[in-house]
């Protein structure tokens, strides 16, 4: 290359312009992930957008000084290459959840760990000047990622099922998490207002923040962790977009900012259809201990079990049929053979349709992404709003799964922890019938008298095994 | 750059966001949690961006690691959606979809 080219790519206009190409391939991927048939072409768009901020970053002067920083550099990425696609690949679509929570998890600890660089560059020896427009961003995104890498690993770690899904509480919990964020705060103000500039209060900040991240996820269940995940996926936006303050990069604050405020809205958006309130998700567990023990489930006396035969004649002589899928489904990766008892049903006649709790499965467009890979319609699948007021027209509602979405004690029982939270009305269909593993309960730990209803049967089994045996005996049926 | 001006592009991303997002069907909302996850993967370039300014070992071993993490978000993350994607891919009637993503 010569002096002229170099000093023409080099050029910060020429690498602004770059980062202004990525951000607006950044929005079009995002609005592109708004349609079905646009987002896989949004979400490459935005790919292709990283793509270009990464040559644009490295064609800033400095950024390559050296080849050891080169060698440094392609380590770090291919490490990351080489650990990222295997899990991307492999992943199961029944733990994306947890995929996701783990990415990002590890984008916070990036944030945190180059606040730490940024701290250690400037402080103690070194004496380069740090200014508070770039001190006070950095220290914050120390803060907000360090909480973002282990709330995000907690939120793994329940998912994933390596820690117990139901809340974990100390003793004033509330008091504990604030003397923590009191800490990190602090240590940050004695460090920003430059009494002190011990690397004691940088690790200081980054322990209680760690400790915090923790300490807020621990408590909260299971059934709330996709809110949380989300919540964490904005609080990594924000805080990539205060690195990017502190080092005075465009693409960083755009990014970041999108992230942050796009995740601001999805984390509302699901607390809002579970009726739950983000506040009240982070202040503490699912209503503490108002999850029903064992004993529970005796005194609402007999459930009817029922079998593959008896569900057979029932959806083959229905006219139409609900298919409620849950969580259930996905762990037995049932989703094909329910698509094939569709088609079988459809031959015959019968209306189906598949009714879509907006938190059914462990994030919100989970049974979507399911469905959709078994090739059932898009047009099949009915969004909560859509397909409640036509229960009280269904012959049967097939549960396949699912449980606290159904559960009639959110809209009933003012004593249970889920009361209020919007559900499917199939209670008020004809029949139900219930595929379930056993009588344990949902993900949410409480009982649910739809159980227990006069027009309920249950089919006990692997959900994949159940809708084999039923959709052999529809074929059967002739 | 001016701490005013970077306030003046936050607030305008910050608009944008929520503009673009109150518009995504329920439907989309695991596929859009994973982009916008990828997305915040920017932080890699962060990490770039230091490595060559900061001397000493532990320096260059935590931004390493950082770049690492920030390498794992970004290709895990936009890889992780794409699988997502393909499955809705192709396998719906047309016209519905433009009327269902205007909800």
């Amino acid at each position: 290359m010569t002096v002229v080219a170099t000093s023409f790519f080099q050029d910060p206009h020429f690498i602004e312009a770059l980062y202004i190409v990525a951000f607006t391939l950044f929005i079009v991927g995002l609005r592109g992930l708004a349609g079905p048939r646009t987002a896989p072409l949004g979400n490459r768009l935005a790919a292709v957008g990283m793509f270009i901020a990464f040559i644009a970053t490295l064609l800033i002067q400095h950024v390559i000084k050296s080849g050891s920083d080169v060698a440094l550099m392609a380590g770090g990425i291919l490490v990351g290459t080489a650990i990222g696609i295997p899990a991307a690949r492999n992943v199961r679509m029944t733990a994306m959840p947890q995929m996701v929570a783990l990415f990002n998890g590890v984008g916070g600890g990036a944030v945190a760990l180059i606040a730490w660089v940024e701290y250690r560059r400037r402080f103690p020896e070194g004496g380069e000047l740090w200014s508070a427009k770039s001190q006070i961003p950095s220290l914050f995104a120390a803060i907000v990622g360090s909480v973002s890498f282990w709330g995000s690993n907690i939120a793994f770690g329940k998912l994933q099922e390596i820690l117990p899904g139901r809340p974990i509480q100390l003793p004033g919990q509330r008091i504990i998490n604030a003397v923590f964020a009191l800490v990190a705060i602090s240590s940050a103000v004695v460090l920003a207002s430059g009494v002190h500039s011990q690397a004691l209060f940088i690790v200081g900040i980054l322990v209680a923040a760690a400790v915090l991240g923790n300490m807020v996820v621990l408590p909260i269940g299971g059934a709330d962790m996709p809110v949380v995940i989300s919540l964490l996926n904005a609080f990594t936006g924000v805080s990539a977009a205060m690195t990017g303050i502190a080092l005075d990069n465009t693409a960083l604050i755009v990014a970041g900012t999108l992230v942050g405020a796009s995740g601001s809205i999805l984390t509302n958006m699901m607390a809002v259809a579970m009726n739950r309130s983000v506040p009240a998700i982070v202040a503490g567990g699912f209503g503490g201990g108002g999850t029903a023990p064992a004993a529970g489930d005796e005194e609402r006396g007999p459930v009817r079990s029922t079998t593959p035969d008896d569900v057979a004649i029932q959806l083959s002589y229905a006219s139409r049929v609900v298919v409620v899928p849950g969580y259930g489904m996905a762990v037995a990766q049932a989703q094909h053979t329910v698509r094939e008892l569709m088609d079988e049903l459809e031959k015959r006649g019968v209306h189906v349709d598949f009714a879509i709790h907006p938190v059914a499965g462990r994030m919100p467009g989970h049974m979507n992404v399911l469905l959709a890979e078994a090739n059932v319609p898009y047009d099949k699948l009915k969004e909560m709003d859509e397909i409640n007021p036509e229960f009280p027209q269904t012959d049967v509602s097939l549960v396949i799964g699912a449980n606290d979405v159904t559960n009639p004690d959110a809209r009933e029982n003012e004593g249970s922890p889920i009361y209020g939270m919007p559900i499917l009305d199939v209670d008020k269909s004809s029949q139900v019938i219930v595929l379930k593993r056993s009588m344990n309960t949902g993900f949410a730990g409480i009982d649910n008298p739809l159980f227990y209803g006069e027009n309920t049967a249950l089919l006990f089994g692997d959900a994949k095994a159940s809708v084999q045996a039923v959709v052999a005996e529809v074929k059967e049926l002739g | 750059m001016d701490i005013m001006t970077d306030i003046a592009i936050l607030v305008l991303a910050a608009w944008v966001g929520f503009e673009v997002i109150s518009k995504v069907p329920n439907t989309l909302h695991t596929p859009l949690m994973s982009g916008t996850n990828a997305i915040h993967g920017i932080v890699l370039m962060g990490g770039l961006l230091v490595l060559s300014s900061a001397a000493g070992a532990l320096n260059k071993l935590l931004l390493v690691i950082a770049i690492t993490f920030g390498t794992i978000n970004v290709v895990g993350g936009f890889l992780v959606t794409d699988r997502m994607l393909e499955m809705f891919k192709g396998k719906r009637p047309e016209p519905r979809s433009e009327e269902d993503a205007g909800k």
